[in-house]
């Protein structure tokens, strides 16, 4: 396979080279290198676009964005130029590396079926960094990924938020917790006659559970003497209960939507909506509650719990004043991963403007994430992820031609 | 009284909708990529009883007095799309009793009020093959349609000239159809099992030929030894679900072997064997997923495919196999093959003629020429746009998509109500897949 790869590029690279506007100016892939990012128009995502803007990166940072009448590129930089500059984008919900490309049960740790509410699987013991699909992601501009364990139990385990540099470095790492999965509705009920087996069951199985971690919480807090034995699955669900980690509530129906935020309310907890199908018949609720959604990838099928999407779905609620990400979601067969570029771009041929679309996968995301000191804007001080384009990135003719993570060039490949 | 004047109500419509078929309709302005020739900056497109009379330049295109004028200035028109791999309206072919099922007729499974016969029309597409799965080496007989906007499956099917319901045979290899016995265990007995049957459909059509038309030593009728016997005929050409170049190989020498018209379908590592397919002169059918993987079959897939196919001479269509790729994205497919790099007027008419020639319908469909039926689109922008919309689609001259009639809005952009969300990306539930 890889041997048939490597035969494969030089033709990719004759077919492609006509369209591809990048140039690279020498070969510039050393972490600490200085590098200049000069773009026809670059989106900033923290104003207008600039138009023949430059991106300069020093030390893994940016260290200055403006037009190239301004922003002088100092002598020793690489210059890379491009049609299109965006920040590197941010896939706000997907499984990669952890369910693999092969679809083989062996490359599958998504999702663990042994008992419905396992809180205490961490993210980080089966991320694979370099599992196919992160650096397919990366290849069309995709930077950072918040991954993890995928719907499909009630509570599946921890999410986690990683660079998509491919290496297995710490500093990949931007947070080893970033959210506890759950699903409610259909998707999240038990196999073969196995609780939870109908919704209410699930619901009033979380609500026990999460009862307990209040009881653990306070005994912990207590003397020392008379507090209980360290429980991981009850830490877990404690932490949620602190509000320091959301929960990520994998919910579809409309009154499924309503019975989670019924919950957050019950325990004054944070939570994520995902998937959130029929979320645009229940937005003055979702409004109300000041819950932010990570929707469903726009091009999902309209199956089963999903068979009431629209199109039209991440427009209506940004609309409503919902913080809104987009993510490539969870695929249990061709294709074993979507893309949020290509997402986005389908969102923004349905009501999104074009910095709207782009916003629910760079700073937007990143907001929702808590990430936004870091990433999602090309902005001075920030991490220089950077993703180049050879035209409208939402087009579907359009190519990444670079990716800049960490002030690395991690991809030249044409994709 | 009431019953007299709603028969009266519907005899009025019924003749104005004639009226309508009988007037011609000429549709002016538009951006025309009519695929058989350059696209023509300031078109006219006339159409009368179903069928196009007249396509060319405005100015130089003689429009009938009659004719009623629409104005389309700003818009780009271009055949409706012909969907040459589809499981839209809820197809079932052959069960789990046995892996090769040539009598099963997917049309005896079809639902034309099914909402993704709708989505479809959302998508642009006219023609459709719809297929059974690829959980056999071969699942039963496919059905090519017209998405017209009709309630009975006998409406929706394409005739030839006799009046026979048109379709091929879908056959597939690899992984998909290895399964519990009796369904075979490797890729060798898949061969096998299949190479025995079409020997007994030899045998079967040399005993028919034998019998010189005597009742008396005819061989008593066998319906599945009839499909394959269609297919050795090559009345019914087969449609080859394969992914790995390997596999891929072994289609082109079961065809050659027993001379069976084929088109190879998904054809995921094509560009390994390129020249082979080629050489062969038999064309490929392409389904574009968004990254590779998914199965063990599908590991190398590359938006390249198409080009590096194309570049070595073989004729490409892009299909859906809806619901891999949901029928209102099949522009979208082809887009990103070019995105792959293949020419956009390669994709254009991987769309819509290369279908129509692998259906036996290139006479028929798949360009917008005089003669031809009037199935085509009105387009918001480019084609390969990810911004552009399908307005309208027509079937054989009659509207069957508006995007501005809210019903019909809904099976674009989806919302609730625009699935059933009951099909299964697997159709026989017993473990076979698209």
């Amino acid at each position: 396979m890889i041997e048939s790869a490597l035969n494969l590029k030089p033709i990719v690279f004759a077919i492609l080279a006509i369209g591809a506007a990048i140039v690279f100016a020498g070969c510039p892939n050393n972490a600490s290198g200085q590098i200049a990012v000069r773009g026809e128009t670059v989106h900033t995502m923290a104003g207008a676009p600039i138009p023949d803007g430059v991106v300069l990166i020093r030390d893994g940072k940016i260290e200055r964005v403006g037009p190239a009448s301004q922003v002088i590129i100092p002598d020793g930089y690489k210059v890379l130029n491009a049609k299109v500059v965006t920040p590197g984008l941010i896939d706000a919900h997907t499984v990669v590396g952890l369910s693999g490309y092969l679809n083989q049960t062996q490359e599958q740790d998504q999702l663990e079926g042994s008992t419905p509410i396992q809180p205490e699987l961490r993210a980080i013991d089966a991320y694979n960094a370099q599992e196919r699909l992160v650096e397919w992601l990366r290849g069309f501009g995709i930077t950072t990924v918040h991954t993890g364990h995928g719907p499909g139990a009630l509570v599946s385990g921890q999410t986690m938020i990683v660079k998509t540099t491919g290496d297995d470095s710490p500093a990949s790492l931007i947070s080893a917790e970033a959210m506890i999965a759950v699903t409610l509705g259909a998707d999240g009920l038990g196999k073969a006659g196995k609780s939870p087996g109908t919704r209410s069951k699930a619901v009033a199985m979380l609500r026990a559970d999460l009862q307990r971690a209040v009881e653990y919480d306070t005994k912990m807090k207590g003397p020392e003497d008379k507090r209980p034995p360290r429980d991981l699955h009850l830490e877990a669900l404690a932490r949620v209960i602190r509000r320091e980690v959301p929960l990520l509530i994998n919910v579809q129906r409309n009154y499924d939507i309503l019975s989670a935020l019924r919950l957050a309310k019950e325990f004054n907890i944070k939570i994520v909506l995902d998937g959130a199908s029929e979320a645009y018949m229940v937005v003055d609720q979702i409004k109300a509650a000041n819950v932010p959604v990570i929707i469903h990838p726009t091009m999902a099928r309209n199956l089963g719990e999903e068979e009431n999407l629209s199109l039209e779905t991440a427009s209506i609620l940004r609309k409503a004043g919902i913080l809104v990400a987009l993510q490539s979601g969870y695929e249990g067969y061709v294709p074993k991963t979507r893309v949020v570029l290509f997402e986005a771009g389908v969102a923004a041929a349905n009501g999104l403007s074009f910095a709207e679309a782009l916003g629910t996968i760079t700073i937007d995301a990143a907001k929702l994430l808590g990430i936004a000191n870091r990433v999602g804007s090309l902005e001075a001080g920030k991490d220089a992820d950077v993703a180049l384009y050879d035209g409208d990135p939402f087009e579907y003719t359009t190519h990444a031609t670079g990716v800049i993570i960490d002030g690395k060039v991690v991809s030249q490949e044409v994709r | 009284m009431k019953k007299a004047l709603s028969l009266i109500c519907a005899l009025m419509a019924l003749s104005l909708s004639v009226l309508a078929q009988e007037r011609p309709q000429a549709y002016v302005g538009a951006r025309v990529i009519p695929i058989n020739g350059a696209p023509i900056e300031n078109g006219v497109i006339v159409v009368q009883r179903g069928k196009i009379i007249a396509v060319g330049a405005s100015g130089s295109t003689t429009i009938p007095a009659d004719a009623e004028t629409h104005d389309v200035t700003g818009k780009v028109m271009m055949p409706g799309l012909v969907d040459s791999h589809s499981h839209i309206g809820g197809p079932a072919g052959g069960d789990s009793s046995s892996p090769i099922q040539p009598d099963a007729r997917v049309f005896d499974s079809l639902n034309p009020l099914d909402p993704t016969l709708k989505r479809a029309r959302a998508g642009g597409v006219t023609t459709a093959n719809v297929m059974p799965g690829s959980g056999h080496l071969l699942s039963g007989q496919t059905v090519y349609i017209k998405l017209r906007n009709v309630t009975a499956m006998d409406d929706l099917v394409i005739r030839d000239a006799q009046g026979n319901g048109m379709g091929g045979m879908k056959m597939a290899n690899g992984t998909n159809s290895i399964r519990q016995a009796p369904f075979p265990g490797t890729r060798a007995k898949s061969v096998a099992l299949m190479r025995e049957q079409l020997i007994k459909a030899q045998e079967y059509r040399e005993k028919i030929r034998k019998a010189e038309g005597d009742k008396d030593k005819m061989p008593a009728r066998d319906l599945a030894m009839e499909g394959l016997v269609e297919v050795l005929d090559g009345k019914r050409i087969v449609h080859f679900h394969t992914h790995r170049h390997d596999d891929i190989l072994s289609v082109l020498r079961l065809s050659k072997e027993f001379g069976f018209r084929v088109v190879l379908h998904h054809v995921t590592e094509g560009y390994k064997v390129a020249d082979q397919i080629a050489a062969a002169k038999v064309s490929c059918s392409l389904t574009i997923v968004d990254s590779p993987g998914g199965k063990l079959e599908t590991m190398d897939s590359e938006f390249q495919d198409a080009a590096i196919l194309d570049r070595a001479g073989v004729v490409i269509a892009i299909n859906t196999d809806d619901p891999i790729t949901d029928s209102r994205f099949l522009m979208r497919s082809a887009a990103l093959t070019v995105r792959g790099g293949l020419s956009r007027e390669k994709a254009l008419y991987g769309l819509t003629m290369a279908g129509a020639i692998m259906l036996d319908l290139g006479n028929r469909v798949g360009s917008l020429e005089a003669g031809k039926d009037a199935d085509f689109l009105v387009l918001s922008g480019d084609p390969l746009s990810v911004y552009t919309h399908v307005l309208q689609t027509y079937v054989e001259g009659k509207k069957v998509f508006d995007r501005t009639d809210p019903k019909d809005l809904l099976f674009a952009t989806g919302g609730y109500g625009a699935s059933k969300g009951d099909m299964d990306m697997d159709d026989d539930g017993d473990g076979g897949e698209r």
